[in-house]
């Protein structure tokens, strides 16, 4: 029936008038599941039982002439790093490659209480420790435009999986850019929220203070009604914010008359592909013409971000991750003594990217370099943040790339981790501030591969986010674009 | 060579709160192994930790009970470092920005009063407990770990180096915990580990200020262990000086089998802990109407309290330090003068007779038979003289016994003191008339005699005549 490249949005109608059931809905997916997983490889477990028990639950729900709420019935995806009672919860790691947690993220919950077909849960780097889901314990992951590219990442399993047609809509983490950056490398549209609007109980910590969990979806209505559902003040999550969350989907009204849009200077660097300056130009000019008042702002510590980015976020992950220890969970490797067992644990199931970034944190937090790195870069993060607070005295949002180039191969960077690291330049500065960022597809590049426009916002300003990303969305064709994955075998 | 001694406390104690200081199970003290744990005492991948509001307001208290200023923005960070008796290899501790700093505690030794500055005061969580397969870590090949104790509230209290030895060690941790119990933060139970010390000790030249390398011992959980791993450490130090050595930094523990320290981990081998500000929790702000709504609500403190039994009571330094020891006496006292008893009786009662029963029977004051208001009546009795003292201790071995109010046994045994002066009178010819060679000893100068003869007079009395009736009639029937 091709329901597979549908918005969920379009399926819930489609359900609500009884063209589909949600049972037919999930077959759809399970026979696309079958027909391209092998290529794209996007999923790490499969949930196909339970999705069938819960789309039928739907059907009789709508049989009984029950209203539905907007994800019944629809079928999503869940990175694996985001806990599921009874269900694996891997992190990409063959150090929790058998663990089942014992209780629900808070995000899982939220979802449960309104009847998804969870099909199973996605491919990403391994603990999210990455940006191109290669660093995946298991297989990487491929872009479903074009097979032979990443399909970014961390989140790349999630982003692949919508683009792929075998999941409807999909739930990320983003520490430096892990929704928005696979969220453009795979034409969706993949918010980062405000630290703290969404609980991240149940999130395994890479970096506590920067990471967030939100949506990756086909369009920016989908967005909306995602972050509908898993906004929101969480008690489990002492870093969330206690306020409540605002109905998203009336954001979603074309109007950015008067809109002031910031343009960073800093975002606009050297050395950024030419498709990807003139998608984005394109854009701000489009955004322009309806209305918005276009200004330049400077934002002079971007430079520093990066590094301060790669020393805060991996002297968390040093401690976050030090619980692997073979002890009461996961993994464990036999050794003479207790010191020995959580040295071949650790150095066995831990794979390279995973151990750079330990060691680089676990130095960064020594004794005698823990102000000269460390505390330095708690410093430059201020820095960061009052960028931010000073461009935003001026603009409602700030509009930059997502990365500097679309999607590559697959291989192309895995030997050089700085090159790597600097991908994620124009996404980090956004979580180590904490704001809310969103990717909305904005073009493409002249090899056919889809380019994502960065839309930054206040702190909670994800509905001015959302209705600038909508008003953007409904004036293109990007998002109608289906990846063309089978053609590009 | 003649040496001081300098040391310094760092004081864990458990909080006794009912949850944990960051998930909501129980912190009930033993239990099956593993039954007191959820995800997140158990540092499950995902797990956020959520503190517990209790553990910071008994942790302000016992900052303001010890002096300190409490610190109005205050903040958690991890200690890291691998052991598998903590789940996430790091403890949620604080490292820079503590609840508390600044205090003081005043002890008296030796009849002076000593100011001991306490440089800070954390809250942190407690670690699990390793289970060996043998009866030591050493002839063990394995060991569980039981996460019950993991996450139970903890805080300590770290003192500067102003001890000068063993005693005055030990009357700080008394101290301490004689304040904590006062408070009502702990249940400072020292045998179920709910109460330790890490000691902190080194030797200097007398006269110089500048201090000797340290060792530390930890864990010390008697006031005795404090006491003796201190005077052999001492000991061993001065050996070690006086022979030309040098003191090496070191963990040392005491082997009370052995009754010696035994050096556990050298500096060099000593852990970096790598602290890093807790990114899952907020930091602690604390505003000047929650703290003093806390010292308002704080009881009276031993010393103070000391003061007003001194004052108020006419006790000696002595007796009001002693009664003061715990709340449980001083508010046993309380209770006591409240019905109207004499206060020296009652102190005299409490830590004669009472304690006397108390410690021959392993209970605590709360625990005791006769109640506080049961020990007002039988003092009162004395004071009226419906009772001589040595009957008295005959009513409070039976009230000791069967809880019963003085009067009632008084009455029913027929206890009544005997001051009707016919009837002394009576007992006084009889024994007079039965006894002739005493009252010839006595009439020939022989004092001591008319011991005797009251030693009879009281005999027949059955112990009710009133004595110094008994001694005036018969003097004046002697003489």
């Amino acid at each position: 029936m091709n329901l597979f490249n549908k918005p969920a949005h379009v399926l819930h109608d489609m359900l609500i008038n009884k063209e589909i059931t949600a049972v037919e809905l999930a077959n759809d997916l399970f026979a696309r599941i079958d027909e391209v997983e092998g290529e794209v490889k996007a999923y790490i477990t499969q949930t196909r039982e339970a999705a069938l028990a819960q789309a039928k639950a739907v059907d009789e729900k709508i049989a009984r002439g029950e209203e539905i709420s907007f994800l019944e019935g629809i079928p999503g995806v869940i990175k694996d790093n985001i806990c599921t009672k009874g269900v694996k919860t891997t992190c990409a790691s063959k150090m929790l490659e058998n663990f089942v947690p014992p209780y629900n993220a808070t995000v899982v919950e939220k979802l449960n209480a309104v009847n998804p077909v969870i099909l199973g849960k996605t491919n990403l780097d391994e603990f999210a420790m990455g940006g191109s889901t290669e660093n995946s314990a298991f297989y990487p992951t491929h872009n479903p435009w074009n097979i032979d590219c990443v399909p970014g990442g961390s989140s790349g399993g999630s982003a692949a999986a919508v683009a792929a047609g075998t999941a409807i809509w999909s739930l990320g983490s983003d520490t430096g850019g892990s929704i928005r950056q696979p969220a453009a490398f795979c034409g969706l549209v993949g918010l980062k929220p405000t630290y703290g609007r969404v609980s991240r109980f149940g999130l395994v910590a890479f970096a506590s203070s920067l990471d967030q969990i939100g949506p990756i979806t086909r369009d920016v209505t989908d967005c909306a009604h995602v972050m509908n559902i898993i906004a929101g003040y969480d008690k489990n999550d002492s870093t969330s914010i206690n306020a409540e969350a605002p109905d998203y989907t009336k954001s979603l009204t074309k109007d950015v008359k008067g809109l002031k849009i910031g343009l960073p200077k800093e975002y606009f660097v050297a050395g950024m592909d030419a498709d990807v300056e003139k998608a984005v130009r394109g854009a701000i000019k489009q955004l322009e013409d309806m209305g918005a008042e276009i200004v330049e702002v400077s934002m002079p510590h971007t430079e520093y971000a990066i590094s301060a980015y790669y020393l805060i976020a991996t002297a968390e992950a040093s401690s976050n991750l030090a619980r692997y220890d073979g002890v009461s969970y996961g993994a464990r490797v036999e050794g003479t003594d207790i010191v020995d067992m959580f040295k071949k644990t650790r150095s066995e199931k831990f794979g390279q990217e995973v151990k750079r970034r330990i060691m680089l944190g676990t130095y960064a937090l020594s004794a005698g370099y823990y102000d000269a790195y460390y505390l330095q870069a708690l410093r430059v993060r201020t820095l960061v943040k009052q960028d931010f607070d000073k461009a935003f005295e001026k603009v409602d949002v700030l509009v930059t790339p997502i990365a500097p180039t679309p999607a590559y191969k697959i291989g192309d960077m895995v030997s050089d981790p700085m090159k790597m690291y600097l991908q994620d330049v124009c996404t980090v500065p956004v979580n180590l501030s904490g704001v809310p960022g969103i990717s909305v597809p904005c073009g493409f590049s002249d090899d056919g591969m889809p380019i994502g426009l960065q839309i930054i916002g206040k702190p909670l300003g994800e509905e001015t986010l959302i209705r600038t990303a909508y008003t953007f969305e409904q004036n293109n064709e990007f998002h109608k674009s289906i990846a063309p994955l089978r053609e590009a075998k | 060579m003649s040496y001081e001694t300098v040391v310094g406390l760092e004081v864990h104690s458990e909080l006794k709160t009912n949850t944990k200081i960051f998930c909501g199970c129980p912190t009930t003290f033993g239990g099956e192994q593993n039954t007191h744990v959820c995800p997140v005492c158990l540092g499950l991948p995902g797990v956020l930790p959520v503190i517990n509001e209790k553990v910071v307001e008994f942790a302000i208290k016992a900052g303001l009970a010890l002096n300190c200023k409490i610190n109005k923005f205050s903040k958690f960070d991890r200690k890291n470092y691998y052991y598998p008796d903590l789940p996430k290899n790091f403890q949620t501790s604080q490292f820079d920005l503590p609840i508390a700093e600044h205090g003081y505690l005043d002890i008296e030794v030796n009849g002076q009063t000593k100011r001991i500055r306490i440089t800070r005061i954390h809250m942190e969580e407690d670690a699990g407990k390793l289970v060996h397969s043998g009866t030591t870590i050493n002839d063990s090949s394995s060991a569980c770990v039981d996460y019950n104790r993991t996450g139970v509230p903890l805080i300590e209290i770290v003192s500067e180096p102003d001890l000068s030895g063993p005693e005055e060690a030990r009357v700080y941790m008394e101290k301490i915990k004689s304040i904590l119990e006062y408070i009502d933060v702990s249940h400072c139970k020292m045998e179920e580990g709910n109460l330790r010390a890490d000691v902190n000790v080194s030797l200097r030249k007398t006269g110089t200020t500048k201090l000797g390398t340290k060792a530390e011992m930890k864990n010390l959980n008697s006031f005795k262990m404090i006491e003796s791993a201190l005077a052999y450490e001492i000991e061993r130090q001065t050996e070690i000086l006086d022979d030309g050595g040098h003191i090496v930094q070191e963990t040392r523990t005491w082997d009370e089998a052995k009754g010696m320290t035994v050096s556990m981990r050298t500096k060099e081998e000593a852990n970096d802990y790598r602290y890093l500000p807790e990114p899952d929790l907020v930091p602690i702000i604390t505003s000047d109407e929650q703290i003093e709504a806390i010292r308002a609500g704080l009881p009276e403190l031993p010393d103070a309290r000391k003061k007003r039994l001194m004052a108020d009571c006419g006790l000696s330094e002595y007796d009001a330090a002693i009664i003061t020891t715990t709340r449980q006496m001083a508010e046993y006292f309380d209770v006591a003068i409240a019905q109207k008893a004499d206060a020296k009786l009652v102190a005299n009662w409490m830590m004669g007779d009472l304690a006397k029963n108390l410690n021959g029977e392993g209970k605590s004051i709360s625990e005791s038979p006769v109640t506080a208001e049961r020990l007002a009546e039988l003092v009162n009795l004395i004071s009226k003289g419906t009772i001589s003292s040595k009957i008295a201790k005959t009513v409070f071995e039976e009230m000791w016994k069967t809880g019963d109010a003085p009067e009632k046994i008084v009455k029913e045994k027929g206890l009544v003191q005997i001051t009707d002066t016919k009837e002394i009178e009576g007992i006084v010819d009889s024994v007079i008339a039965a006894n002739p060679k005493p009252v010839e000893d006595y009439k020939a100068g022989n004092a001591k005699s008319i011991g005797f003869l009251v030693g009879q007079i009281m005999k027949q009395s059955k112990g009710k005549a009133n004595p110094a009736m008994v001694n005036d009639l018969l003097k004046a029937k002697l003489d």
